[in-house]
C-alpha cells in the first residue's frame, strides 16, 4: 500500500511539493499568530529546501522518480535531436521489424512445437537413399506392410502412426458438377488419441475405424476448415461427402488450434488409413510417413534400434519379389540404407525441407542488418554525447552519480529502441505474410499459420531489450566517464572517440559487405536459373490434370483430345501422363547401345499422344512423330542426351533400346530424334528421356491399358490462356461425362515454380542488402560529419597556413577510408568463409568468381563517396578566418 | 536521543490525536518545559517519514481562520508501534541508568 502510493506520487509530484509547501506555510502563520518572529520562524526551519527533498523522497518512490525525470528528459533530447534521432529510430526500426519478421516465419514454420500433448516425445523415420543421378538423399515415405511389422516390434517402447502427406484432393458434398478441393490426410485411428486431441464437435477417430480396408469412410473435419467452409455450422456431423468411390460420413470436428501435422500446410479432412485401401497390401507404394510416439520412460536409442532390427527384415523379404532384372548395386544400396529417428517436435513437412536453410540464412542476414543498424545507432548516439560532454560534466561537478548518468543515456537509448520496436512490429506484422506470399504460388492455397502471441511479442521485447544494451551501454559507461575538469575546460582526448567510431565504422562496412557478397550469390544464382533453356515454349501452354470416374481406353482419352482442338482459341492439343516440369517423373532403366542399367541413372520416360511434340514446340531433329495407332513399349522418340548417352550422339533413328516390362525385357524401336527438354526441374543436368506413346499395350492380353488419369495439354493463341479454362473444362465434360478437370495451370507457372525459392532468397537478400547499405551510408556519414565539426579549428589552421583542399579532403577521409578498406577485407574473408553454408542454394555461381567480390567492394565504395560528399565540402569551405576569430 | 522523536510524536497522538505539526511542535515544548526543542527540520520529515510507514494518518481540514492544515492521528499499526517504542525506552534507559549507577 505504502509502495503503490509512493510509485502513485511520482506521477503527481507537483501536487506532493504544493503540499509540502502548504503544511510549511500553516506552520509559520501558526508561529507568527503565537508571536513568534516570522524571521526567526522561518530560519528555525533551515534550508527550505532541503527539508521539502527530504520529505519528498521520503514521500514517493525515488527510483522510480528519477526514472520519470530521465524519460521525460531522454523524450526531450529526442525531440531536441530531430535529424539525430528520426536517423536512429528509422534505421533500428527497419533493422528490428526484419529481425521480428524473420523470426515470425522461422518460428512458425521450424520452432514452434504442435498443439499437442507432450510434442517434445514425437518423432519421425526417414532413411537414406540414392537418388537418380546417384546423390544421397533422404526419404521418408512407407509402405503399409512395412509399417505393420514396425509397430509390432516397437510396441513395448512407443505407439506408431501411419499419417499420409496432406494433399489437395477433389470431393463434392453435392453431385459432380460441384466439385471442391480439400487437404486431405489418411492417419492410423489412434493417432488422435495418441496426440491427446479433443473433439469441437462429435467425435474424433478412434483405433476402431482402422481394421478394415475399405470398411471405414468417416471423416473428421479441422476446426479451421469446418469454420471456412460451414461457418461453424453444428449440423455438419452426420453431412456426407464423396472421395474418389468412397462416400464419407463426416463424424466430428478437431479443437481449435491443431491443423495437420505438416507444418506450412492446413489440412482439411482427415480419414482412416484404411480407406487407401488399395495401397494398403501394396508393398511398393509408399505413401505415409511413420510417426513414432514415445512412451514416458523409453529410450530413443533403444527404440530406434528394435524399429531398425524389425525394417531390416523387412526389407530383406521385399527385395526377393524384385525382379531379377533389378541391378545389384540397387538392392545393396536399399538393403544398406541407415534408418533414421527425428524429431518431429514442431511438425514434418516438405516445406520444412525446402525453405530451412534458406530461412536460416536469410536469419542470418537480418541479424547482421540488426548489428549495422546498431553500430550506426551507436555512433550517432556518441557524436552526439560529444556535444552533451559539457551537460555531462556539470552533471558530475553538481553531484550527480556514475550510476544516474548510466541510467540517463541508457534510458535515452531505451526511449529509441522502444519507439523502433513499436514500428518494426508494424513492419513485421506486414512483412511475414508478404514472405510467405512470395513462397506460396497464388494457384496454392496452403498455409502457413502465422500467430502473433506471446513468443513474437518476448522475442521483440528481448531484440529491444538487446539492442538497447548493445548500442546504447558504450556511450552510457563514456558519458558516465567523463571527467568534469577536463570537459569544461574545452575538451577531453577526442581522439579515443574516434577510435571507437572507426571501428564501428570497419564493423559495419564488413557486415555490410557480407550481405552484399550473400546477395549477390543469390540474385545471380536467381538470374541463371530462370534464364535456363527449358527446350519447350511455355508461354500460352494449359496443363488440364484430368481424372475419370472409372478407368478408360485410351483411345476415349484421344478423342477427348481430338475434340479440344475443334474448340475456338485452341491451337492444337494433346495427350500426356503429366505436364513437363509438375514434380511428377517415371524414371526406369534401359538397356541400350550394348550398356546395362546400374551405375547410372536410367532414363525419364514420359507418355505422349501423337501432337505433343508439336504443342510443347520441342523441335524433331529427325524421324518421325507418334502415329495415332504407335503403342509402348513398341516405338519411342528419345532426345539428344539419350543419343549422347547410348549412342555416341549418333542419329538413334532406327536403333533400338530394351526395358523391363512385367519381369521381361521389351525391345522399343526409336522412330523420332528430338532436342532437349527439361523434365522435372530447373537445377538438374538434362537427363536422357524416353518419350513413349500415351497408348500403352496391357502386360496381359493384346489390348490397350486403360487409365483413369491423364493431362491434356492445350496451347492456345490467346494472350491469357487461363481465359480459355472454364470453355475447356465445360468441353471436356460436355465430350465424357465422367472426365471431370481435376487441376489447370500455365505450363509457364509450372515453370516459374521451381524458382520460386531462389527468387524469394534474391528478392529478400536484395532488400537487406539495399538497407545494409543505406544504414552503412547514414553511418558514415555521421562520423565524418562528427570529424569534420570536431576538426574545424584544426583545419582553419591548416587552411589559414595555406594548406589546399586536396590536402584537407585527404586529411579528413584518410581515416574512415582506412577503415573501409579494413572492413572490406573482412567482409571478404567471411564471404568466402560463409560460402559452404550457402552453397547448396546455388546454381553455377561460385563465390570464387571475381564479379562475385568485386560486385559488393564496387557498390560499398559508390556509396561511401556519395557519403562522405557532404562533409567534404563542409571541411572544404571553412572559413579560416572565421574559425579562428569564432574562438 | 535515537528514536525518541517518533516516540514523543506518536505518545502525543495518542493522547491527543487531530494535532498539526505546529502543535504537535508546541506540545512537546510545553511538556518538556522547555527542556527538549525539536527542529521544524526535523520534525516534518519524521512526520512524513512515519506516514509512510503507516504508522499516523495525515488529511487536511479548514481552520476557522480559512487556512487549511494538516492534521494527524494515530493508526492501529501506529498504536503496535507506539507500545513497542515504549517499551524499548524503558529497557534502554533503565539500561543507562544502571550504566550511569554502577560507574
Amino acid at each position: 500500500m505504502a509502495l503503490w502510493s509512493r510509485i502513485l506520487n511520482v506521477f503527481r509530484g507537483e501536487r506532493v511539493n504544493r503540499e509540502l509547501d502548504e503544511e510549511m506555510q500553516t506552520h509559520l502563520e501558526e508561529a507568527k499568530e503565537h508571536g513568534r518572529d516570522p524571521e526567526e520562524a522561518r530560519r528555525a526551519f533551515g534550508s527550505t529546501l532541503r527539508m521539502r527533498e527530504e520529505s519528498r523522497d521520503i514521500k514517493l518512490a525515488v527510483w522510480l522518480d528519477s526514472l520519470r525525470a530521465d524519460v521525460v528528459f531522454g523524450w526531450r533530447q529526442v525531440l531536441k535531436w530531430k535529424t539525430t534521432s528520426a536517423a536512429a529510430i528509422l534505421s533500428l526500426a527497419l533493422a528490428i521489424g526484419s529481425c521480428t519478421a524473420a523470426f515470425r516465419l522461422i518460428d512458425a514454420l521450424l520452432l514452434r512445437p504442435l498443439p499437442v500433448a507432450n510434442p517434445e516425445r514425437l518423432f519421425f523415420l526417414t532413411y537414406e537413399f540414392k537418388d537418380n543421378t546417384g546423390k544421397t538423399d533422404t526419404g521418408d515415405s512407407f509402405e503399409y506392410p512395412g509399417f505393420r511389422m514396425l509397430r509390432e516390434a516397437a510396441k513395448e517402447d512407443a505407439e506408431l502412426m501411419a499419417i499420409s502427406y496432406s494433399s489437395p484432393i477433389d470431393l463434392t458434398y453435392g453431385g459432380d458438377q460441384d466439385m471442391e478441393k480439400a487437404y486431405r490426410q489418411y492417419v492410423s485411428g489412434w493417432t488422435m488419441g495418441a496426440l491427446g486431441l479433443k473433439p469441437a464437435l462429435g467425435r474424433l477417430l478412434a483405433a476402431s475405424d482402422d481394421v478394415k480396408p475399405g470398411a471405414h469412410p468417416v471423416a473428421v473435419l479441422s476446426y479451421d476448415y469446418w469454420q471456412r467452409r460451414f461457418g461453424g455450422d453444428p449440423t455438419v456431423v452426420g453431412r456426407t461427402m464423396r472421395i474418389g468411390n468412397y462416400v464419407y460420413q463426416v463424424v466430428g470436428v478437431i479443437e481449435r488450434g491443431f491443423t495437420g501435422t505438416e507444418t506450412g500446410t492446413m489440412t482439411d479432412i482427415f480419414v482412416p488409413t484404411m480407406m487407401n485401401a488399395k495401397a494398403i497390401e501394396n508393398p511398393n507404394w509408399g505413401w505415409f510417413r511413420t510417426w513414432v510416439q514415445l512412451k514416458p520412460g523409453a529410450g530413443i536409442e533403444q527404440t530406434k534400434q528394435k524399429l531398425a532390427a524389425a525394417m531390416s527384415a523387412y526389407k530383406q523379404e521385399r527385395v526377393k519379389t524384385w525382379g531379377g532384372n533389378t541391378p545389384k548395386k540397387r538392392i545393396d544400396d536399399y538393403l544398406k540404407s541407415p534408418l533414421l529417428l527425428e524429431r518431429a517436435e514442431a511438425g514434418v513437412s516438405e516445406m520444412q525441407k525446402t525453405y530451412r536453410q534458406s530461412l536460416t540464412i536469410l536469419g542470418v542476414l537480418v541479424g547482421m542488418v540488426l548489428l549495422i543498424a546498431c553500430a550506426n545507432v551507436a555512433n550517432l548516439l556518441t557524436a552526439q554525447a560529444s556535444s552533451r560532454a559539457r551537460e555531462m560534466a556539470l552533471r558530475v561537478s553538481i553531484g550527480a552519480g556514475r550510476r544516474r548518468l548510466v541510467q540517463l543515456v541508457l534510458v535515452e537509448s531505451a526511449l529509441i529502441a522502444l519507439i523502433a520496436t513499436v514500428l518494426g512490429g508494424l513492419f513485421a506484422w506486414w512483412s511475414a505474410p508478404f514472405v510467405v506470399s512470395l513462397i506460396n504460388p497464388p494457384d496454392n492455397p496452403a498455409r502457413l499459420a502465422l500467430p502473433a502471441d506471446w513468443r513474437v511479442l518476448g522475442f521483440a521485447a528481448a531484440l529491444a531489450l538487446g539492442v538497447t544494451l548493445l548500442f546504447g551501454l558504450a556511450p552510457a559507461l563514456r558519458a558516465s566517464a567523463v571527467k568534469p575538469a577536463a570537459a569544461l575546460k574545452g575538451g577531453e582526448d577526442p581522439h579515443s572517440r574516434r577510435r571507437l567510431m572507426n571501428a564501428l565504422v570497419a564493423a559495419q562496412v564488413a557486415f555490410c559487405f557480407l550481405v552484399h557478397f550473400v546477395a549477390g550469390l543469390f540474385v545471380s544464382t536467381f538470374d541463371r536459373l530462370s534464364n535456363q533453356p527449358t527446350g519447350f515454349v511455355a508461354e500460352g501452354v494449359l496443363v488440364l490434370e484430368t481424372s475419370a470416374k472409372t478407368t478408360q481406353d485410351p483411345v476415349y482419352w484421344q478423342q477427348v483430345a481430338d475434340h479440344l482442338k475443334t474448340v475456338p482459341g485452341v491451337e492444337s492439343a494433346a495427350l500426356a501422363s503429366w505436364g513437363l516440369m509438375s514434380g511428377n517423373g517415371w524414371s526406369s532403366d534401359v538397356w541400350a547401345g550394348g550398356k546395362a542399367p546400374g551405375d547410372g541413372p536410367g532414363s525419364y520416360f514420359l507418355s505422349v499422344s501423337p501432337g505433343w511434340l508439336r504443342t510443347m514446340k520441342i523441335p524433331l531433329l529427325g524421324g518421325r512423330d507418334f502415329r495415332a495407332d504407335d503403342t509402348y513399349p513398341k516405338v519411342a522418340i528419345v532426345n539428344e542426351e539419350f543419343a549422347r548417352l547410348y549412342f555416341d550422339g549418333q542419329n538413334p533413328v532406327g536403333k533400338w533400346f530394351e526395358v523391363d516390362r512385367d519381369k521381361e525385357k521389351a525391345r522399343v524401336e526409336i522412330v523420332g530424334f528430338v532436342k532437349d527438354a527439361r523434365y522435372r526441374t530447373m537445377r538438374e543436368a538434362i537427363r536422357a528421356t524416353a518419350y513413349v506413346p500415351f497408348r500403352s499395350a496391357d502386360d496381359k492380353g493384346g489390348g490397350l491399358r486403360p487409365t483413369d488419369w491423364a493431362a491434356f495439354i492445350v496451347r492456345t493463341t490467346g494472350a491469357e490462356p487461363l481465359a480459355l479454362a472454364p470453355v475447356l473444362r465445360k468441353e471436356i465434360r460436355e465430350a465424357r461425362p465422367d472426365f471431370r478437370v481435376s487441376d489447370v495451370q500455365r505450363q509457364s507457372e509450372l515453370v516459374r515454380s521451381h524458382t520460386v525459392r531462389e527468387r524469394m532468397l534474391a528478392m529478400l537478400s536484395l532488400f537487406f542488402a539495399a538497407v545494409a547499405l543505406l544504414l552503412a551510408g547514414v553511418g558514415l556519414y555521421g562520423v565524418l560529419d562528427y570529424s569534420v565539426i570536431q576538426r574545424q579549428r584544426e583545419i582553419g589552421i591548416r587552411m589559414a597556413l595555406g594548406a589546399q583542399a586536396e590536402d584537407i579532403v585527404k586529411r579528413v577521409t584518410a581515416e574512415v577510408f582506412s577503415m573501409l578498406i579494413v572492413g572490406s577485407a573482412a567482409g571478404l574473408a567471411m564471404g568466402i568463409a560463409s560460402e559452404r553454408y550457402v552453397e547448396t542454394l546455388l546454381y553455377q555461381v561460385k563465390a570464387t568468381n571475381t564479379a562475385m567480390l568485386l560486385m559488393p567492394a564496387l557498390t560499398i565504395l559508390a556509396a561511401s563517396m556519395l557519403a562522405s560528399l557532404p562533409p567534404v565540402i563542409r571541411a572544404v569551405r571553412i572559413d579560416p578566418a572565421g574559425m579562428l576569430r569564432a574562438e | 536521543m535515537q528514536g525518541s522523536l517518533d516516540l514523543m510524536v506518536l505518545k502525543i497522538l495518542s493522547r491527543r490525536p487531530g494535532l498539526h505539526g505546529y502543535a504537535i511542535m508546541t506540545a512537546i515544548q510545553e511538556m518538556s518545559e522547555d527542556v527538549l526543542r525539536v527542529e521544524e527540520g526535523s520534525l516534518y520529515p519524521a512526520l512524513h517519514r512515519m506516514e509512510e510507514a503507516g504508522w499516523i494518518r495525515a488529511e487536511w481540514i479548514t481552520k476557522e481562520t480559512g487556512r487549511r492544515a494538516r492534521i494527524y492521528e494515530l493508526t492501529a499499526a501506529g498504536k503496535k508501534q507506539l507500545a513497542a517504542e515504549e517499551s524499548r525506552w524503558g529497557a534502554v534507559t533503565s539500561a543507562v541508568n544502571r550504566v550511569l549507577r554502577m560507574a
